[in-house]
């Protein structure tokens, strides 16, 4: 019981900085400040399932969504060949995944601006090979391609790390027992990679969820996310109350799917392993 | 050789950048021998065995299995199963399922699966543990289910790689006579890894003692036992008093100052070699009438005999033996003909 001091000044910051906020989101999500003075409503969180703020949210959640089906896809394999023998002796390949995450998040996206806007390189090159010039910024491709291109790390990463430090022994009594590299792969290492999975999964799903910045950009200004939402009620309209019960309801729709995730998750392995 | 060896590797070498793990290597194994490749830690010994499942494959030489050259074979599509020194078991699976593994890939129907799961149970004697996960079980009852998940795929030949090496004594010893148990009732070819001799010695029809990428010595455990081939061999298999000699004839040795009558022969005269006697064979006799004189300097009770350390004609001569002479006794040794090994030197590497 002696020293519990020492997680004093954690236990402070956590009151200001994490539970203070989070008091301040419930209070102007539920009150409204009348000629009565500060009243509990549900105005707030009624309101939001007006239809036009209804398919912002939908929206939001289903480019996540896409998103991170795409990075999974993506990810997963690339994963598979950095742990792979050839390559885990080799860092510089796993670095290189690392990298991007080092530049300014801002200046990447930007990039993606520039490289497709009207008579920017992809644009000029899907001229030359005589594809009919398309639409590239400002859509909702542009807009996945942003969010892939930025949290596609955050899936590589968790699933590599469970990959490298997997019993390679346990790879090969599957093999010395019959089974062939898909069967491995399907039997022994996806099963065993289930929580790098899952953590990838949330941790791409919850910044693609309530990204302001890669839908206003590549998506335009009049390109609407949640998180655009939440943005414009704090920044332009001044609905400090709004935009709390739109940030609070995202929240729990954050929370139920990671509910979803764990008891998936639990199933799973059983409560074996890690 | 009346039957074809269910295994030969010929001429195979290994190197893992740039050190050599083995050195042309010529081995057969025949079919249903229990055949142990013994050595210390980086004599390849292990290699050696994960070159027979496949996960390495010979830089250069091949592999027969019954005949067959299956150098670039799959670890797949062999009929070999290994047990894992750490026994590699599936963390997501039940005792089961990790022991039907095999048998599910042969997409066998799910009763005969489940019979022969259980007949496996009852021969590793785990039986009722179906349902339990791998985690929760000791460490000896882990090392059950790899060999039972190994051996429900019938294979003409199980592999094991140090499988006791975690263990402790007695359950190791519990273990051996199960696994010899286990050999003699399922007629199947055993290689077995270990670096341990007593536990070569115990179990084995052959023993290969391995160093440095060689094979020193391929032979029955009493071969090996009582006539090492060299130094080495005779150091590592059980204790050994070595001390340098020089043969003056056939049948007659000069070592620790005076000549022995020995029955070796075939050396060059007055040729350099090493002397191996084991502590047991030296006798312990009166001053006058042994033919080495010496003292007691130390004695440790070892159970069943003393272990005494002499002091004579300037080496130190390990003797085990039933009756004690207390320290600082002076005393004679005596060493019969037949007890006295002749090696060639080996060049020390």
């Amino acid at each position: 019981m002696k020293k519990t001091w020492y997680s004093y000044p954690y236990l402070v910051w956590m009151a200001i900085f994490i539970v203070v906020p989070f008091l301040l989101l419930l209070f102007y999500s539920f009150t409204a400040s009348t000629d009565q003075g500060i009243v509990f409503t549900l105005d707030h969180v009624k309101r939001l399932w007006d239809p036009i703020y209804l398919m912002v949210l939908l929206r939001s959640i289903n480019l996540a969504l896409i998103c991170t089906i795409i990075c999974l896809i993506v990810g997963y394999p690339v994963s598979l060949i950095l742990a792979s023998k050839e390559y885990s002796s080799n860092k510089v390949l796993a670095l290189l995944f690392v990298i991007p995450m080092w530049i300014n998040f801002l200046l990447r996206t930007y990039a993606w601006m520039t490289l497709l806007e009207k008579d920017g390189l992809v644009y000029t090159i899907l001229e030359f090979l005589h594809i009919p010039n398309t639409q590239l910024l400002y859509t909702d491709q542009a807009v996945v391609l942003g969010m892939v291109y930025n949290f596609l790390p955050f899936m590589v990463l968790p699933i590599y790390s469970v990959l490298t430090k997997m019993d390679k022994h346990i790879i090969e009594a599957a093999e010395d027992l019959g089974a062939n590299y898909i069967t491995v792969l399907r039997r022994i290492i996806i099963p065993l990679s289930l929580p790098g999975v899952i953590s990838g999964i949330t941790m791409v799903f919850m910044p693609a969820v309530t990204t302001f910045i890669i839908s206003r950009l590549l998506g335009g200004g009049h390109y609407i996310l949640v998180g655009n939402l939440i943005e414009q009620q704090f920044m332009v309209v001044g609905d400090w109350n709004f935009g709390s019960a739109i940030s609070f309801v995202l929240m729990v729709v954050i929370l139920i799917s990671m509910g979803i995730m764990r008891k998936y998750d639990k199933e799973y392995e059983g409560g074996a392993i890690w | 050789m009346s039957e074809e060896p269910i295994i030969r590797l010929v001429n195979v070498s290994k190197d893992y950048d740039g050190t050599e793990a083995l050195k042309n290597i010529n081995l057969y194994i025949r079919k249903n021998e229990f055949l142990t490749l013994l050595g210390p830690s980086g004599c390849g010994k292990t290699t050696t065995l994960r070159i027979i499942a496949g996960f390495e494959q010979p830089d250069t030489g091949e592999v027969f299995f019954e005949g067959k050259n299956i150098t670039n074979i799959p670890p797949y599509k062999r009929k070999v199963n290994t047990v894992f020194q750490r026994y590699a078991l599936f963390p997501h699976m039940n005792v089961a399922e990790n022991i039907a593994f095999g048998l599910t890939i042969k997409k066998m129907d799910k009763k005969t699966i489940d019979k022969k799961v259980a007949e496996m149970l009852e021969l590793v004697n785990l039986k009722g543990f179906e349902k339990r996960y791998v985690d929760s079980l000791s460490g000896g009852q882990q090392q059950r289910v790899a060999i039972a998940r190994a051996l429900i795929n019938e294979p003409e030949v199980l592999l094991l790689d140090e499988p006791l090496g975690a263990l402790d004594l007695k359950l190791r010893k519990g273990m051996q006579i199960e696994l010899k148990k286990i050999h003699k009732y399922l007629g199947i070819t055993f290689v077995y890894v270990t670096h341990d001799q007593e536990e070569a010695l115990t179990m084995s029809d052959t023993i290969v003692v391995m160093k440095d990428g060689t094979i020193q010595q391929i032979g029955t455990p009493e071969m090996i036992y009582n006539e090492p081939k060299n130094a080495f061999v005779a150091d590592f298999i059980g204790e050994s008093n070595i001390v340098p000699g020089r043969m003056i004839k056939d049948n007659l040795v000069y070592f620790a100052g005076r000549e022995f009558k020995c029955v070796d022969g075939g050396f060059g005269d007055n040729e350099e070699v090493d002397v191996v006697v084991r502590p047991e064979d030296i006798k312990l006799v009166s001053e006058e009438q042994g033919m080495l004189q010496g003292k007691v300097e130390s004695v440790t009770f070892k159970g069943v005999h003393y272990e005494m350390m002499v002091r004579s004609a300037g080496y130190e001569w390990m003797i085990h033996s039933t009756l004690m002479e207390p320290v600082g006794t002076r005393i004679g040794i005596s060493i019969l003909p037949n007890d006295i090994h002749i090696m060639k030197k080996v060049s020390t590497k």
